[in-house]
């Protein structure tokens, strides 16, 4: 079975971001990138799933600016087979990312597709739903835990009670919540050989997709800030404030 | 214009975010909403709710478990009555919504914290650090919405007509196996008025039995930052934060909690925000009204006992 593990490069989670003073967006200039941090966990669980011996092959997609083909060597350092980049300047929302995602699985016919549940940078938590959509598949959204077993997936699922199992159908798609696994960090050795891998680059025209974006960024702003408070000396004056002043208790 | 907000229920009540998510939808226009799964109780508490004209149900065990590819459907199946269909961002309005969205070839907008116009909202970006208006060109919008950012519209003063509708057939491709729900007679972190959360300075899963008196005397949801969840102090629904459940209450306490970005998304619209921690430098003390530089194994059996006086 091919596993197919949809890569996003972001900018790295320990950058504090700055919105551009023209407020059109955040700046991504010089700034430190890395895969997007679901993702990384996505490419850990198909590699164990590979050494498990339940993976025949593991291909890493990334779609964006040229540069991406860095946040895809990373995956086939961390033991992924081959890379294809999808190679476009447009800003790509999650549902032109869908369209390009079932052009690819249309092409590569994977068993399952593993990708993070969210991208730290736009927050929409909506790829995996929507591929599934467009496939007809099941789908395993926020998965802590996945076992492969009888031609199906099982998943046991973050939500907000408490954890929800759920059995589906394969293929299916499998998005990744934070307790799923720790990544590894790719050995030297693995890095030396990541760079004989082979990655191809496609555009999204030759996948038959037309990647216009459906939402306009009218602008970005930053949050209001929030005015640090008092220090107090003591509980019984934090108590006490807690009733007098803020009047919440 | 019409929007149809489909509802988190359980047990014949109506989740607090699904109430935000009406309030939300009501700026645009007349508001229907849809309770989906063997929930006749849950219906007649939706016609309750203030702002609702019209209760869709689709009584039917397919919907029982709010499982993404049946409940998807039916919404496909209801759609061309609506110009926008909103849910709360709550664990079913996420898995839901955007295969809604692939199916009507729209671009779903997740987690609006406010309405513009009917094609405009904005949302957070960036774990909250940015805010970005954005401009639907979609004939149908499908939104979720973030509770923490709109008041929920009142549980009763409505009277909407019910109507059913019918199960759409989809395919079997998933199953519901179990659910493993954490019982607490504490009120839910996303409804409750106070929340009272532990850090990685709590720690172990024990000590967090330290905050129980003081979430019982205030009446709070006891909640907990990544670090804590991460480390097995807690289970994942205790987690507040950009990735666990987004808070406004009206006090929110932290306590052994630094405040890493993550965990500052989810509470820093709280109104009134406490901070216990050790650590002068931690940066939870940026966004706290009231910060204490204390061991919060000293501070919180302290709190606990000026609290009962």
């Amino acid at each position: 079975m091919k596993i197919l593990v949809p890569i996003k490069r972001v900018v790295d989670y320990n950058v504090k971001i700055r919105v551009k003073s023209d407020g059109t967006g955040v700046e991504t200039a010089g700034v430190k990138m890395s895969m997007n941090p679901f993702d990384e966990i996505a490419v850990e669980e198909a590699v164990r799933l590979k050494e498990k011996g339940a993976a025949s092959e593991i291909i890493a997609v990334s779609m964006g600016v040229a540069a991406c083909a860095e946040t895809i060597r990373t995956a086939l350092a961390m033991g992924a087979d081959r890379g294809i980049l999808v190679e476009s300047d447009v800003d790509l929302q999650p549902l032109a990312v869908a369209k390009l995602l079932k052009a690819l699985v249309d092409r590569e016919q994977p068993g399952l597709v593993l990708m993070g549940k969210q991208a730290i940078d736009d927050d929409m938590n909506a790829t995996g739903q929507m591929l599934a959509a467009l496939l007809g598949w099941a789908q395993g959204t926020f998965a802590s835990k996945l076992t492969l077993e009888d031609g199906r997936a099982v998943v046991i699922r973050e939500v907000d009670g408490g954890l929800e199992t759920v059995s589906l159908a394969l293929p299916a798609i499998v998005t990744t919540d934070l307790r799923l696994n720790e990544p590894r960090y790719a050995s030297l050795p693995n890095i030396m050989k990541a760079r004989k891998k082979p990655i191809e680059t496609i555009k999204p025209d030759a996948l038959g997709v037309d990647p216009t974006p459906r939402l306009t960024v009218v602008s970005v702003a930053e949050p209001p800030k929030r005015q640090a408070g008092v220090k107090v000396k003591s509980v019984a004056e934090l108590v006490e404030k807690l009733k007098l002043e803020a009047k919440v208790i | 214009m019409t929007v149809l907000v489909l509802l988190d229920h359980e047990a014949g009540s109506i989740k607090q975010p699904s109430r935000s998510a009406i309030a939300a939808a009501a700026k645009l226009g007349e508001v229907h909403v849809l309770i989906a799964g063997q929930d006749d109780a849950a219906a007649s508490a939706a016609a309750a709710l203030a702002g609702v004209s019209k209760v869709l149900v689709a009584n039917d065990a397919a919907y029982a478990n709010a499982l993404a590819e049946p409940l998807a459907a039916l919404l496909v199946s209801l759609a061309p009555a609506y110009t926008h269909l909103f849910a709360a961002s709550t664990a079913i309005g996420k898995n839901v919504m955007p295969r809604v969205a692939a199916l009507l070839d729209a671009q779903p907008i997740s987690d609006i914290s406010a309405v513009i116009d009917a094609d405009t909202f904005i949302r957070p970006i960036y774990a909250g650090n940015a805010l970005a208006t954005v401009k639907s060109a979609d004939a149908k919008k499908v939104l979720t919405v973030r509770a923490a950012s709109f008041d929920p519209v009142a549980a009763t003063g409505g009277a909407a007509s019910v109507e059913s509708v019918a199960a759409v057939a989809s395919a079997d491709v998933s199953r519901f196996v179990s659910a493993e729900l954490s019982k607490s007679e504490r009120p839910e972190l996303t409804a409750a008025r106070v929340v009272i959360s532990g850090g990685r300075g709590m720690q172990n899963g024990d000590n967090f039995k330290l905050l129980d008196p003081i979430a019982d005397k205030l009446g709070a949801a006891v909640g907990a930052s990544r670090a804590a969840v991460d480390a097995g102090f807690v289970p994942n629904d205790f987690q507040v934060g950009q990735t666990g459940k987004i808070v406004a209450p009206e006090l929110y306490v932290a306590i052994g909690i630094s405040g890493a970005i993550q965990h500052l998304a989810g509470m820093k619209d709280s109104k009134v925000i406490v901070a216990i921690n050790k650590d002068e430098e931690a940066p939870i003390f940026q966004v706290a009204d009231y910060g204490l530089v204390a061991d919060l194994f000293t501070a919180v059996p302290e709190l606990a006992a000026e609290l009962s006086k």
